[in-house]
């Protein structure tokens, strides 16, 4: 009764969840379960299984056996239409109709739910800035007329128009370039749409997963490897698929994980009487974010904490280096 | 040029209902193949092997040649627009089904994926992305069948469908130029017309293309409009020639005032099918057909002379007839010996009997008495027998062949199968042919294009017609017509046997009582 009552507390809760096509095992047996506004990365290479996972969450492949939860509810009993009305999808291939401008290419879901005409316009409008594409200039557009990263914006913001509690990803930004990716990954870090969402996002790239995700499920040939925070997952790897999958990534991956916070320094290092300006950083800022804008800067640019301590480069560096080493003493 | 511009001014209304005929055929048929061809495409998607089968059958159907496709759907749904229809709609449906399944199939997958897992219902799926994005594709094929059926649906003349092929088979059968252009022209425009609409269609969005469903109540008006015809009491099918030809129908309405049919036009090879099948109460033939006996028709006497005499006589080259007075001596001895029953039996023979002319003439003169044994010594001269590519023509130069192999010493060349009445003629004048059988009627207004005064006098009266072609060719080209051999191979009115006997019809202006 209590573990009945613990899973309908999870926004998405996945039970023994299978699937086979013919002999293949596509899925064995995963389980997790998601709070509100938690997200889910579901990594690994591909034939992994992580799509196929995603797939079934909103059962555009049906599985062979498991239960799905949303929110308490067993999908299997939903309507399908319906159910995927309260679940934002966002794929790859982004998948805009060519035929919609980008206003109705967003409206597509608040219309299926008959929300009305304004709510629907400003709804729009307001997620179109956010992810960077002044809507004045966008609405009216057709996709062809946009550039991949612009088309993948407004296929975020055809998914959460709706406000949906659950978001759904499958590889959002693997076909992006590179700057165009980070760019996109920051905006949509920082929507505040997503603040109550509960995400599941398939990537192959552990970096994005790390930047994103709650939960990191990591998959081989579908088996679950582990299911960890990113932090657990990079001090604590389960075996060695975890070990081997991590590899060289894993001094960008620690400064993923670790934060302002986390930076060992000498206690004698206070050069805060330097007359010369310094930038203040947070203490849940990731160390990545600081490292980035500190290699914008001017090199006699200097940065501190909140307390007061002043660090460079090289202490960034090294707090991630003494990370790696103390887990692999462990 | 001038003369098409009358032609099409004085046959404007004319032409104007055959071109409403031909559109209402196309639309309809076009219409009813897009409501088959679209939604099978739609459900064929998806399941390959069914797809394969039913564009293979598609495919299969289209290679099967148009007049072929009409002529089989006969014995099913007989003659008219309905058959026509029919086959405008099977030749239709392969590129409507084809473009709905290729462009059905061409929407990319990740669009219906996002489709599916937004929320969208197959129904929505189908109705607002893949219709729409698969339209043009979709579009292109209808395109393709309306410039199809514009062409195809000139073939409908041949079956009673009437459309602008009317006017082009009518043209071809009377050689008249500025008919058959009066047909293809509107038939060529109507098709561009299709081609350009529909491209327009194309471009614009499917919410507004839907307005196309307003041409639904138009058809309708448009198929209804073709019903009042059904107001006679007597039905009757003509072929185009017939149907336009001065000394067709045209004379038969002038000399029987009062005699009306529902015409209906319709190749001349389904004429007398159509009336033995009870589609129609009347045709146009020939007096002589072996079909006549075959369908068990009656043909119905010409009492007041409307169609003009085609009278059988041998004609013979000049200076063969002088220098071989007995080739004529023989000849002569079937003059007046072939009555119409005669002849129309002798064709039934070879026509649906399947025997050869030989046989056929043979036994014909044996019953006549006039047959004899080839004479032993044959002389050195030959002569040479023509002959039209006909079974009556090639049943006569036998006759010949056989009277004059067993009456003289000549020898004979038989030479049957000449293209037409011109060539027949030309080798005779040249000395190339020595005979061959031609018609009073057609010596009269093909060979000598008397004057429309002349034309006018005496076209109907057999003698002065025969009078007149025979002083003319031997005055003009020194060629002689023999003796009638006595049947008339003309134009005649036909009915099944077994009508007339209820009725009473005898003569044409039996026709007249009947009310």
């Amino acid at each position: 009764m209590s573990k009945k009552l613990l899973t309908l507390s999870y926004m998405i809760a996945v039970e023994n969840l299978r699937k086979t096509f013919g002999d293949k095992v596509a899925v064995a047996d995963l389980s997790f379960s998601l709070e509100r506004g938690q997200t889910l990365a579901l990594v690994g290479t591909s034939g992994s299984g992580k799509t196929t996972t995603l797939k079934m969450l909103n059962r555009l492949i049906q599985p062979t056996s498991g239960r799905i939860l949303i929110d308490g509810q067993d999908t299997a009993s939903l309507p399908l239409a319906e159910m995927r009305r309260k679940m934002g999808y966002v794929i790859q291939q982004i998948g805009l109709f060519p035929h919609y401008t980008v206003a109705e290419n967003i409206a597509v879901v608040p219309q299926l739910l008959q929300h009305e005409k304004r709510t629907i316009q400003a709804r729009s409008r307001e997620l179109l800035e956010r992810l960077s594409l002044p809507s004045d200039q966008y609405l009216d557009r057709y996709p062809h007329e946009l550039s991949g990263g612009q088309q993948q914006r407004v296929g975020i913001a055809r998914a959460l128009a709706a406000s949906p509690p659950v978001l759904l990803m499958d590889e959002p930004f693997s076909a992006l370039d590179q700057i165009t990716r980070q760019e996109l990954r920051r905006d949509f870090r920082e929507l505040e749409a997503l603040k109550n969402t509960t995400t599941v996002i398939v990537t192959h790239d552990l970096e994005e997963a790390f930047e994103l995700a709650d939960q990191v499920c990591l998959l081989d040939h579908g088996e679950l490897q582990q299911l960890d925070t990113p932090r657990q997952l990079l001090a604590n790897p389960a075996n060695e698929f975890v070990r081997t999958f991590l590899g060289s990534q894993q001094l960008r991956l620690a400064l993923q994980v670790l934060t302002v916070a986390d930076l060992a320094l000498p206690g004698s290092n206070t050069k805060s009487t330097d007359a010369r300006t310094a930038t203040t950083y947070s203490a849940d800022m990731r160390l990545k974010e600081v490292e980035e804008q500190l290699l914008q800067q001017a090199s006699d640019t200097l940065a501190q904490t909140e307390d007061g301590q002043v660090f460079d480069l090289t202490d960034i560096n090294q707090t991630a280096v003494a990370f790696l080493r103390q887990n692999r003493q462990n | 040029m001038e003369s098409f511009i009358n032609f099409v001014i004085e046959n404007r209304e004319k032409m104007l209902e055959l071109s409403l005929e031909h559109l209402q055929l196309t639309l309809i048929s076009l219409l009813l193949a897009c409501l088959i061809a679209i939604p099978l495409g739609i459900w064929m998607v998806g399941q390959q092997r069914v797809a394969n089968a039913f564009l293979g059958v598609a495919g299969l159907m289209q290679t099967i040649p148009s007049i072929a496709l009409l002529g089989s759907l006969i014995p099913i749904l007989g003659i008219g627009v309905k058959p026509a229809i029919l086959a405008l709609l099977l030749y239709a449906i392969l590129p409507i089904l084809q473009n709905t399944y290729t462009g059905i199939q061409g929407v990319a997958p990740a669009v219906k994926e996002a489709a599916a897992g937004m929320g969208m219902t197959p129904w929505q799926i189908l109705k607002s992305v893949t219709l729409p994005l698969a339209l043009p594709v979709i579009m292109a094929g209808v395109r393709t069948a309306a410039v199809i059926n514009v062409g195809v649906a000139t073939l409908a003349a041949y079956i009673g469908a009437g459309g602008l092929g009317e006017f082009i088979f009518g043209g071809i059968a009377l050689n008249n130029n500025n008919m058959i252009l009066a047909g293809a022209v509107p038939a060529a425009i109507l098709a561009l017309l299709f081609d350009q609409l529909l491209g327009q269609m194309q471009k614009i969005k499917l919410k507004r293309s839907y307005a196309a469903v307003l041409l639904i109540p138009f058809l309708i008006a448009l198929w209804g409009w073709r019903s009042p015809a059904n107001q006679q009491a007597l039905s009757a099918a003509f072929d185009p020639e017939f149907a336009d030809r001065a000394d067709g129908l045209p004379s038969i309405q002038q000399t029987y005032p009062g005699l009306r049919f529902n015409t209906l036009v319709l190749n001349a090879g389904l004429l007398y099918r159509a009336v033995a099948e009870g589609e129609v109460d009347l045709i146009s033939g020939y007096s002589t057909d072996g079909r006549v006996q075959a369908y068990h028709l009656k043909v119905l006497e010409d009492d007041r002379h409307a169609f003009p005499p085609y009278h059988c006589a041998a004609i013979v080259n000049g200076e063969t007839a002088v220098q071989h007075p007995e080739l004529i001596t023989t000849l002569n001895l079937l003059a007046g010996r072939i009555s119409d029953s005669l002849m129309t039996s002798l064709n039934y023979e070879v026509d649906h009997l399947q025997r050869s002319p030989a046989d056929v003439a043979e036994e014909c003169l044996r019953k006549m008495g006039l047959w004899q044994e080839n004479t032993s010594q044959r002389s050195e001269t030959t002569i040479t027998i023509g002959s039209k590519l006909f079974s009556e023509q090639y049943i006569l130069v036998e006759l010949f062949k056989q009277l004059i192999e067993g009456h003289t010493n000549l020898q004979v060349d038989p030479k049957p199968g000449l293209g037409g009445t011109k060539i027949c003629y030309d080798a005779l004048k040249n000395g190339e042919i020595d005979l061959y059988p031609e018609y009073t009627g057609t010596g009269f207004q093909v060979l000598l294009q008397p004057s429309d005064s002349l034309r006018a006098a005496i076209f109907t009266d057999a003698e002065a017609v025969y009078d007149y072609v025979q002083s003319e060719c031997a005055r003009l080209d020194d060629v002689k017509w023999l003796a009638p051999l006595g049947f008339n191979n003309t134009y005649a009115l036909m009915c099944r046997q077994q009508q007339a006997d209820e009725k009473g019809w005898q003569r044409m202006s039996d026709l007249l009582k009947v009310d």
